[in-house]
């Protein structure tokens, strides 16, 4: 039962965390409780396709498909993060506008929420796959181990659900000013560092080996399979040993964002009201 | 998109850069959730790849944050671990799934 309890938590919280962050980030978008809940729901669906396919997806790309798959939604996760915080910098001014107008529920952000939900829905399925055939392997196995792994699977959804509401309700606790702001930091960095772990397992996968050697290790301070290198390598990307090629596309990644959203900023003169990383 | 496509072009510029492997694939079984070998040795600096048989009937998961690796290799089925150059050490490395009894360390020299 706490071998089951541990994954699904890890699990939950990983997928969780992102949730948080999107939920943080929309916060006063009319509709995104729906939108998420598409993202949550699709993400699901999605986990157990995968589960059920796991065989055949691992066997495409000449025995690579798991990684190149990974890889894939991945960077179409960071393509629509990236999407989102652009197109934040250049309607922001106009959902303030209409926050104070309409009072709490703006329709601006809505088109943005498309986006976000493919983030979560891509969040929900990567985590929830492993659930899913760790599951699987458990049931499989019969007998009376079949009730405790219902009640560990529970308990570590609860919990699991538990640190992401507490995630999202400290983000909350910023000043409103400043939230846009945190937020799309946020969500620049959780890019990088999806980037970054997608140049992973394209190298896992045998396609970019170059680069490829350890350039620090940071084990001695922080592990990456401790709780808080956990929760810093789903948030931020943290890696105690990065390789070349990682370091690379993790700055670029958060150059081009910066650099797009300037651009945006600068083409949306009067949008510059909400504050975005720079 | 544009990370996509920088990505690619990257890839594409490094793929004929790739360092030789130092021996072929080590093969290493699966059954009964337990690794055979569970001591695998690769020689330090150079890229190896474990070649994972999965005699099970369940999927499990080869995962190490020491390797950097997460591979899900189906019930009854084979697949490939690739590792990076690793500097002389320890490795430790587990079956997600059933951490229990599927323990193994990788040990670069």
């Amino acid at each position: 039962m706490l071998a089951t309890l541990l994954i699904v938590f890890r699990e939950v919280i990983e997928a969780g965390l992102i949730v948080g962050i999107v939920m943080a980030a929309t916060k006063g978008v009319r509709h995104r409780g729906l939108w998420v809940s598409y993202g949550i729901v699709a993400g699901v669906l999605g986990a157990c396709f995968v589960a059920a396919f796991a065989g055949e997806i691992a066997s495409l790309f000449q025995g690579s498909g798991q990684e190149i798959f990974d890889a894939s939604i991945l960077l179409l996760a960071v393509v629509m993060l990236t999407w989102h915080n652009v197109w934040m910098a250049g309607h922001g001014r106009q959902m303030a506008r209409e926050m104070k107008e309409v009072g709490q529920a703006v329709s601006a952000g809505e088109r943005s929420l498309v986006a976000l939900a493919v983030v979560v829905g891509v969040a929900v399925l990567r985590e929830g796959s492993e659930v899913v055939l760790f599951l699987y392997g458990i049931a499989s196995q019969g007998g009376t181990t079949q009730a405790a792994m219902l009640t560990g699977g529970a308990l570590g959804l609860l919990a699991g659900a538990a640190v992401s509401a507490l995630m999202y309700f400290g983000l909350l606790a910023i000043p409103a000013g400043k939230l846009f702001s945190v937020t799309s930091w946020l969500i620049t960095l959780l890019a990088a560092g999806m980037a970054a772990q997608a140049v992973l397992f394209i190298q896992q996968g045998g396609y970019l080996e170059y680069l490829t050697g350890t350039v620090w290790d940071t084990s001695w301070l922080l592990q990456q399979d401790s709780i808080v290198g956990r929760l810093l390598h789903t948030l931020v990307g943290y890696n105690d040993t990065p390789n070349g090629a990682q370091l690379i596309v993790y700055a670029a990644t958060v150059a081009v964002i910066v650099a797009l959203t300037r651009w945006e900023r600068v083409r949306h003169p009067r949008a510059s009201a909400i504050p975005k990383p720079a | 998109m544009k990370i996509a496509t920088r990505i690619f072009a990257v890839a594409l510029v490094t793929a004929f850069a790739s360092p030789a492997l130092a021996d072929g694939p080590i093969p290493v079984t699966l059954k009964d959730h337990k690794f055979t070998p569970a001591i695998i040795h690769v020689k330090a600096n150079a890229p190896s790849i474990i070649s994972l048989t999965n005699q099970d009937a369940t999927a499990e998961e080869f995962d190490s944050t020491a390797l950097k690796v997460e591979k899900v290799v189906a019930g009854n089925s084979q697949g490939n671990v690739r590792l990076r150059p690793l500097s002389p050490g320890k490795y430790p490395f587990m079956g997600e799934y059933h951490s229990e009894t599927a323990q193994g360390v990788v040990i670069a020299e």
